[in-house]
């Protein structure tokens, strides 16, 4: 069973120096980017220098970072306990499952491994099968790896695959600043001078410095005199204390004792004040080497031991890196993928990360958009369409907020895709551009190109940049479940952030077959909004509209006849339209009732064994001449399918 | 001459004990050359009167040996409080990191107090010294006087303090105060000079 994290034991409390910079600055860097750097990390001391404090502030802040990832916490003899636990009831795969599904694996004092073979197999597989799959693997041990008696090669080469870190033996400053710290935590006071003389003692490990913290503070809260330096020392010592003098006497031993008291009251003066800037640019190193930043500038500072511009040097870094950090989060948007360059992690290189940035607007392609071809007001209302184009107004009006995501549902040729462009280009003229508008069929091929390209992360970008997404003809996505998880990714991205997301589909998404169930509960989860076949009174008006619009005038016994034959779609409608106008165009006639009937009745009759046009459709039955006309190239889009259908009664 | 070089990692200071005549800045001087351990301590040179009044000035060297990796070295110099060596009290004041004002508590002593730190003022402004930047701190000497004899700290603080600089009151002959006055004006020395560019 996985360990308790200490809530204690976190990087900030962790109090760093020279000694352990290195190993926090790791330490951060895995918790932040969890198996991409450092991949396994080992970290080695004595005991009592703060190795589990580091691992569990690792776990705290990858939890706290990611809450859903699962972090694993515990010492090697847990783990090794754990494995016979699993081989001992049969179900050693258990055992393996449950580490492999870890996202971070914490595993405490593996010098133990010396010997057990078995348990040094399972942690070369657990290694290899995390470098695979990034996710991180942690361990810390009281010696480097090549001491441990008896370990495996493969398991020193994986750990030399990563990185090796050790902790030193804290300096008097770092002691004197834990025993600060330990001190604010605490409700004893102590003077600085007591603090100083116990850093002074040079103790092997922090844990020995706690303790003999821990008896002065016990000693104190029984004592209503503050500690006096003496007293301070002989309980360190393991003497007795011995109550001061209350005035200051000439002897020797007090008047050394006062020489002392100035003394450590300036060594602590000195530390904090004098070399101020020292622990100042060291802090900034600190900080910014844990989150993963180049900081040889700084380091180079710390070496020609200057003291002045100190704060201007470390602003100009921290500036620098403010411009990466805008130049990373800019790339990330046209390609996560090259975000993780190092060059975004180097304040000496900003050049290079600029032409970094450049390079990737250059190639960013943005995604299709809605059609100029389709406006809203050309699409006409009727009592088959009303609810959909307030639907769609309303979306317009309010993109992210009142029905998200809008699909829009009918059956072929009824509208969808006008208003689906429609809308898409009224929103795209509300946020000024990258909305993305395309078929789902379109959808599917770009992401499998991308992913032949091997630039999936690129191809992401483009559709997650996007302002609002309108999906034409979700239902052929079908069971293609790579972009089903794309898709559903892509929704809780563009809902979460209020952005608008519009689809068609011929039927409701509780019919679509092969969808996911997660999907299919998200696509119904806005307004599912209907466009029935037109009625004859939505029939008449785009008959009437569309023959104003081809020869200028309609006249109502021609526009009642059209509109009264039945027809399943708008699309059909419109070919049938387009059939009459052409046809009398081609044969010079003119355009009334009597031509229509003769054009469209005529049409129908067996035409003789071997024609060529027995089952032309609106557009291909024109006569020849036809294609001469603009409208007929346009109008040349409709599928075939259904155009036999509306040819077989 | 102050310094904190990082280069030779070494910290030097003077400090300079000013006040009226017979206010005890030479005993200040006696009691820390008493507690500092031989092997701590230069040769403190005091040219003095018959009378044991300071002729010239006090010098005492002190090696505080390593400290946080700087070698500090503090020079703690004295004046001739009278009121007619001021040329030796300009040339002694001359370089100081910080001074020590040691005021004479007694009653009837006050306007000796008040002409001589009007006197500092004028030295440090004649020196173009920023009163205001120069580190220190009051030392209110004499204090184990008899009560009527004194005025207490508060009231000195009314009179002289009106920076509101670090003060204390003490004794210098027993030594009452007078670390905590040197650790003082060490602590703003110390913190003024890592404040300076390098010299």
């Amino acid at each position: 069973m996985t360990a308790e994290l200490n809530p204690r034991f976190t990087f900030e409390t962790c109090v760093v120096g020279p000694s352990n910079r290195l190993a926090v600055a790791a330490c951060r860097t895995v918790s932040e980017h969890p198996g991409a750097a450092y991949n396994p990390l080992f970290i080695y001391s004595q005991t009592g220098l703060g190795k589990t404090h580091l691992l569990m502030a690792v776990g705290q802040l990858v939890r706290e970072l990611s809450p859903t990832a699962t972090v694993e916490y515990l010492t090697l003899d847990e783990f090794v306990e754990a494995y016979h636990a699993a081989v001992s009831a049969g179900t050693p795969r258990d055992f393996r499952d449950r580490f492999s599904s870890a996202d971070v694996v914490l595993l405490d004092d593996v010098q133990f491994l010396s010997h057990s073979k078995e348990m040094q197999a399972e942690l070369i597989r657990l290694a290899s099968e995390f470098q695979e799959a990034e996710r991180q693997l942690v361990l810390t041990s009281d010696r480097p790896p090549a001491d441990i008696e008896d370990l495996d090669d493969r398991l020193l080469e994986q750990l030399d695959g990563g990185l090796i870190v050790d902790i030193g033996i804290p300096e008097y400053e770092m002691r004197l600043a834990i025993l600060q710290r330990r001190a604010k935590g605490s409700e004893v006071e102590f003077s600085p001078e007591v603090l100083a003389a116990i850093a002074e003692f040079d103790v092997q490990h922090v844990r020995a410095l706690l303790g003999v913290f821990n008896r002065l503070q016990a000693f104190q809260s029984v004592n209503e005199q503050p500690l006096t330096l003496q007293q301070a020392r002989a309980l360190v010592l393991g003497e007795t204390p011995v109550a001061e003098p209350e005035a200051a006497a000439s002897g020797g031993g007090e008047a050394a004792g006062e020489f002392d008291r100035f003394l450590s009251g300036l060594k602590v003066t000195v530390t904090q004040q004098v070399e101020r800037w020292k622990t100042e640019i060291q802090h900034a190193i600190t900080e910014w080497s844990g989150r993963g930043y180049e900081t040889k500038s700084l380091e180079v500072l710390l070496e020609q031991d200057v003291a002045g511009a100190t704060d201007a040097a470390v602003r100009t870094f921290e500036e620098r890196i403010e411009l990466l950090r805008g130049l990373e989060a800019e790339i990330a948007e046209f390609d996560p993928e090259a975000a993780r360059h190092p060059v975004f992690k180097s304040p000496d290189r900003i050049a290079e990360a600029e032409q970094l940035v450049r390079e990737a607007r250059e190639k960013f392609i943005p995604p299709p958009g809605p059609s100029e071809a389709f406006s809203l007001e050309s699409f006409k209302v009727g009592e088959a369409t009303r609810i959909a184009i307030e639907a769609g107004r309303s979306v317009i009006a309010q993109p992210g907020t009142l029905y998200n995501p809008l699909m829009l549902v009918g059956s072929a040729g009824v509208g969808k895709t006008h208003l689906l462009h429609a809308i898409g280009r009224a929103l795209d003229a509300e946020a000024g551009g990258a909305v993305a508008c395309l078929a789902a069929g379109t959808f599917v091929e770009e992401l499998v190109k991308a992913i032949e390209e091997d630039r999936l992360s690129a191809w992401r970008a483009r559709y997650r940049h996007a302002s609002a997404f309108l999906l034409d003809d979700v239902h052929d996505i079908g069971a293609r479940s790579q972009t089903q998880e794309e898709l559903f990714n892509l929704f809780n991205l563009f809902v979460d952030t209020g952005r608008q997301m519009v689809f068609t589909a011929k039927v409701s998404p509780q019919e679509m077959e092969g969808l996911d169930d997660r999907l299919r509960s998200r696509l119904v989860g806005g307004l599912v909004a209907m466009i029935t076949p037109p009625d004859v009174e939505l029939r008449r008006t785009i008959v009437r509209s569309h023959l104003e619009a081809r020869v200028g005038s309609a006249e109502a016994d021609m526009v009642d006849y059209l509109a009264e034959r039945a027809t399943e779609s708008v699309r059909s409608l419109l070919n049938v339209v387009q059939r009459v106008v052409t046809g009398a165009e081609a044969m010079g006639r003119r355009l009334d009732v009597e031509s229509a009937r003769q054009l469209l009745e005529e049409a129908r009759k067996p035409e003789p064994h071997g024609s060529s046009s027995g089952r032309a459709s609106g557009g291909m039955a024109a006569p020849p001449g036809a294609l001469r006309s603009q409208e007929k190239i346009v109008w040349d889009w409709p599928n075939m399918a259904e155009r036999v259908i509306e040819e077989l009664p | 001459m102050s310094l904190v070089n990082f280069t030779t990692r070494e910290i030097t200071c003077k400090i300079v004990y000013y006040g009226p005549g017979r206010s005890g800045k030479t005993t200040n001087l006696q009691y820390i050359y008493d507690q500092v351990p031989a092997d701590r301590r230069g040769r403190m040179v005091s040219l003095a009167t018959q009378t044991d009044r300071t002729l010239f000035f006090d010098f005492l060297p002190l090696d505080l040996g390593t400290i946080s990796g700087f070698t500090t070295k503090f020079q703690l110099y004295t004046v001739p409080g009278q009121v007619y060596y001021n040329a030796t009290r300009k040339l002694v004041l001359n370089g100081a990191d910080g001074v020590v004002f040691v005021a004479d508590s007694q009653v009837r002593q006050l306007d000796e107090n008040l002409g001589s730190l009007q006197n500092l003022q004028v030295n440090l402004l004649e020196q173009r010294i920023d009163v205001r930047a120069l580190p220190l701190v009051f030392q209110y000497n004499k204090q184990g006087l008899r009560r009527e004899l004194v005025l207490p700290k508060e009231e000195l603080d009314d009179a002289m303090n009106f920076r509101g600089v670090p003060s204390f009151g003490a004794d210098a002959l027993t030594g009452n105060g007078v670390f905590e006055t040197l650790r003082s004006v060490s602590e703003l020395v110390l913190r003024k000079l890592s404040e300076e560019p390098s010299r």
